[in-house]
């Protein structure tokens, strides 16, 4: 295969290296931070308007989770040795480190946030359910079925402080992701102090946004009325983080643009040319500008109920598509020109390959099909659960 | 209070549970010579140096082909290795019946250094093979492993060259 | 290459036997050697290559490189009059099969032979999440094909571009510096076959090498020195376009 060099690549430059798989790890790691600081924002900020997305976004940021280190898995070129990176972690390898930041958020954040606060669900669940779904709460009450008072405000309190933990560790998640890349001194389409901060803003812009959309799709489909007061602040969320994530890439610009240091030419003429679709057009102009001034508008006229949830629709889709381009610019980009500066190459994706479009379009697929088992396992609307507080009282007066 | 946290103690023990197996798991599986040198796994410096060669050098090719080794010395290509123009032949030097040298294309192996080029060194012998030779064989005149021509035959030789053309 | 159910499990008795390998190691290779008794580098010597590709054919047969990839290359620039930032610079086949014939006799032309730099604070090591490739306790940086992962963060982080990964092993490949020829008291390929002398192996901790003399008395440069990795590949007579 052929691949259209223009100018002067070193030779083993030509082929890509990281292909849309690493494109969809930055982009599905940031939905899960983005989608537990929204959630934690009502639990630890005592922001009561979100309340009605708080356990869907915790579901949300556990399904992604899930899913995040399935495109690298596939990446690699011996899957099989991947658990070396847990047995011989590299402590100066940023990779190495990202495992073990991983593992902590999964299991000693996200994980333990959900059971604790669904603990007094499945309870309730494993005394009440049928067939193979009880024995999955039976397991999860891990054999212990007390939902007394007392019992409840302490997985409260502890709640409250895992959340609290939580915050800077899905900052240290995503902000790892950033300096996984940030890091890298010999790429200067990468090397910069700024990139674990704007990964983390644009994790936060692209979870809140998935977080809206989940939200008002899955009320729709619920044939439920989409809570106004919840959705309007979340939108407002969106548009405060959104401004802060695109002043940052632009101060980055800025800078880059000013300074002009040896490698400028050189990106300069790629972003003029190979990535002026992706980035000027796609990321900057649509996938962000777009959005902040279509949630802007909300804030400034008077729309009604209808109109500001066609707007919030549109901008939170855009926003979605600006994100995975921006991570796709940064990834990608990263590769397309040589680190002699003098030429370019170009980047062939697959289709049905071990790293094309198709598990691609797979990964990205299946962290929905996790999140509706989820959601069905532990339904996060209040309403469908059927059990009422007087059941909860009964159950815990037999115990 | 105990009785209230009692599901918290289990789900302690599962953790410690899990950090359990994975303490095992890495005792077991972590090579035995990771760490021997520093971060990696002592063993591979010698696998990476058991590697058998592939090219015998100079040295060698000589302890055999002396008269060739003398022809050398007698002109400028003394400093060329033999392996530059015919190739890796460790396998030869190994067993000199199983593995015979290929015969070389002297327009082609010469043109390698000698083609004319602006950015070799001024001091370099180098022609444009195309006037030099109409793209013959070099060693129809040149002896590659002594490739000065004495004056007398150079003039007889450049004539048969013209005459080619 | 698609990871079936079937060919996983087939895979799993193999992987196990190849990891029963990789857990022993093999016992040391040249008895005689001692690591810690050298501290290996090279000399480029710019004005005597003559782009002859001899060192890029050497290096394939020695070390079984595939096609398309390189350990080593040699770069042909051509820079006009003063704009040393805009050299033309061109490769064709890492230099393998040596130059098309150039005539220009504008500007500079000379030849760049590349491999890896051994660098002391080398960033691909640096990155490496398992401890695949390392430097080793005689200054060389090596790859452990049979624990790395292929996860291509030392590729990225090689400034030079001196990586790849080897399409046939899927882990990442380099120069080793031929270790295996070195620690057997044999030069490294490509310096056998150099027939200008252009390429010289050097080892920094004997203080016989001609290269201290050397490094003394002329002008010598690394590449990318801003970016301080301390690379042990000496370029002697480098213009200031080289990158």
């Amino acid at each position: 295969m052929q691949i259209p060099v223009q100018g002067f690549m070193y030779p083993n430059e030509v082929e890509l290296q990281w292909s849309i798989l690493i494109v969809l790890y930055p982009y599905i790691t940031g939905l899960v931070a983005g989608a537990f600081i929204l959630a934690s924002l009502e639990r630890v900020f005592r922001v009561e308007a979100v309340k009605p997305t708080y356990r869907l976004a915790l579901l949300t940021a556990l399904a992604f989770l899930l899913v995040a280190p399935l495109p690298l898995q596939l990446h690699l070129g011996h899957p099989e040795r991947s658990f070396e990176m847990y047995m011989t972690p590299h402590r100066s390898s940023a990779m190495a480190m990202f495992g073990f930041v991983y593992l902590w958020y999964l299991m000693a954040v996200l994980l333990l946030e959900i059971w604790l606060d669904y603990r007094r669900d499945i309870v309730l669940r494993s005394q009440t359910g049928t067939g193979w779904k009880r024995g999955v709460y039976r397991l999860l009450t891990l054999g212990s079925s007390n939902v007394s008072e007392r019992s409840l405000r302490i997985d409260e309190r502890l709640g409250y402080f895992i959340t609290l933990i939580g915050i800077p560790s899905a900052f240290l998640l995503h902000g790892y992701v950033g300096f996984i890349f940030g890091s890298v001194k010999a790429n200067p389409w990468w090397s910069s102090p700024l990139m674990p901060i704007v990964f983390l803003f644009s994790a936060m812009v692209s979870g809140i946004s998935a977080v809206m959309l989940l939200y008002m799709f899955s009320t729709w489909v619920r044939g439920q009325r989409i809570d106004m007061r919840c959705l309007d602040t979340v939108a407002r969320y969106l548009l405060y983080t959104f401004i802060i994530d695109f002043s940052l890439e632009m101060l980055d610009l800025l800078q880059r643009i000013y300074e002009a240091d040896e490698s400028f030419r050189s990106l300069d003429f790629m972003v003029h040319t190979r990535l002026w679709t992706s980035q000027v057009i796609i990321q900057i102009l649509l996938g962000t500008v777009t959005p902040i001034a279509l949630i802007s508008l909300t804030q400034v006229l008077r729309c009604s109920d209808t109109a500001r949830k066609q707007i919030y629709a549109v901008a939170g889709s855009l926003t979605m598509v600006g994100i995975f381009a921006m991570r796709w610019n940064v990834v990608i980009g990263g590769q397309l020109f040589s680190k002699s500066f003098l030429g370019y190459t170009s980047y062939k994706m697959g289709f049905a390959t071990r790293e094309g479009l198709l598990p691609a379009i797979v990964l990205m697929i299946l962290p929905f099909i996790i999140l509706w088992v989820l959601v069905k396992l532990l339904p996060p609307w209040p309403e469908s659960a059927s059990l009422s507080e007087s059941d909860a009282v009964a159950v815990h007066a037999t115990s | 209070m105990f009785k209230d946290g009692e599901h918290l103690i289990r789900l302690a023990a599962v953790f410690a549970l899990g950090l359990a197996a994975f303490v095992i798991l890495r005792a077991a599986v972590v090579p035995r010579s990771f760490g021997q040198y520093g971060h990696y796994r002592g063993a591979a410096i010698a696998e990476i140096a058991s590697r058998p060669i592939a090219l015998a050098g100079h040295v060698t090719c000589e302890s055999c082909h002396s008269d060739i080794a003398d022809q050398k010395k007698l002109g400028k290509h003394v400093v060329v290795a033999c392996e530059a123009c015919h190739g890796a032949l460790a396998a030869h030097a190994e067993d000199p019946t199983s593995v015979q040298p290929k015969k070389l294309d002297t327009a082609v192996v010469c043109a390698r250094c000698h083609e004319a080029n602006s950015a070799k060194p001024k001091w370099f012998p180098q022609v444009a093979t195309a006037d030099h030779s109409g793209g013959i064989a070099c060693d129809t005149c040149h002896q590659p492993h002594r490739p000065k021509i004495e004056t007398g035959k150079s003039e007889t030789a450049k004539t048969e060259a013209e005459g080619k053309k | 290459m698609e990871l079936t159910r079937r060919r996983l499990l087939m895979l799993l008795p193999a992987a196990a036997v190849a990891w029963n390998y990789v857990s022993a190691g093999t016992p040391e290779a040249s008895p005689n050697y001692k690591m810690t008794e050298h501290w290996w580098a090279m000399l480029i010597d710019i004005p005597k290559c003559i782009g002859c590709g001899s060192c890029v054919r050497a290096c394939a047969e020695e070390n079984d490189v595939p096609e398309g990839y390189f350990r080593t290359w040699v770069e042909r620039y051509h820079v006009a009059d003063w704009k040393i930032e805009k050299p033309e610079v061109e490769s064709p086949d890492g230099g393998k099969n040596g130059f098309p014939p150039h005539t220009d006799d504008d500007g500079k032309n000379f030849f760049v032979p590349k491999l890896c730099n051994h660098c002391v604070d080398s960033p691909c090591t640096q990155v490496c999440p398992v401890g695949a490739t390392f430097i080793t306790p005689d200054g060389v940086v090596l790859v452990d094909k049979n624990y790395c992962l292929g996860c291509r963060y030392c590729v990225q982080a090689c400034p030079y571009g001196c990586r790849f990964i080897n399409p046939k092993t899927n882990t990442a490949e380099k120069c080793t510096l031929c270790y295996h020829r070195i620690t057997k008291g044999l030069t490294t390929a490509c310096c056998e076959v150099c027939p200008t002398g252009a390429r010289q192996l050097a080892d920094l901790k004997n203080p016989k090498d001609p290269i201290h003399e050397f490094l003394r008395t002329h002008t010598v440069q690394v590449l990318k020195p801003h970016l301080a990795t301390e690379a042990k590949v000496f370029y002697n007579g480098m213009d200031g376009s080289v990158r």
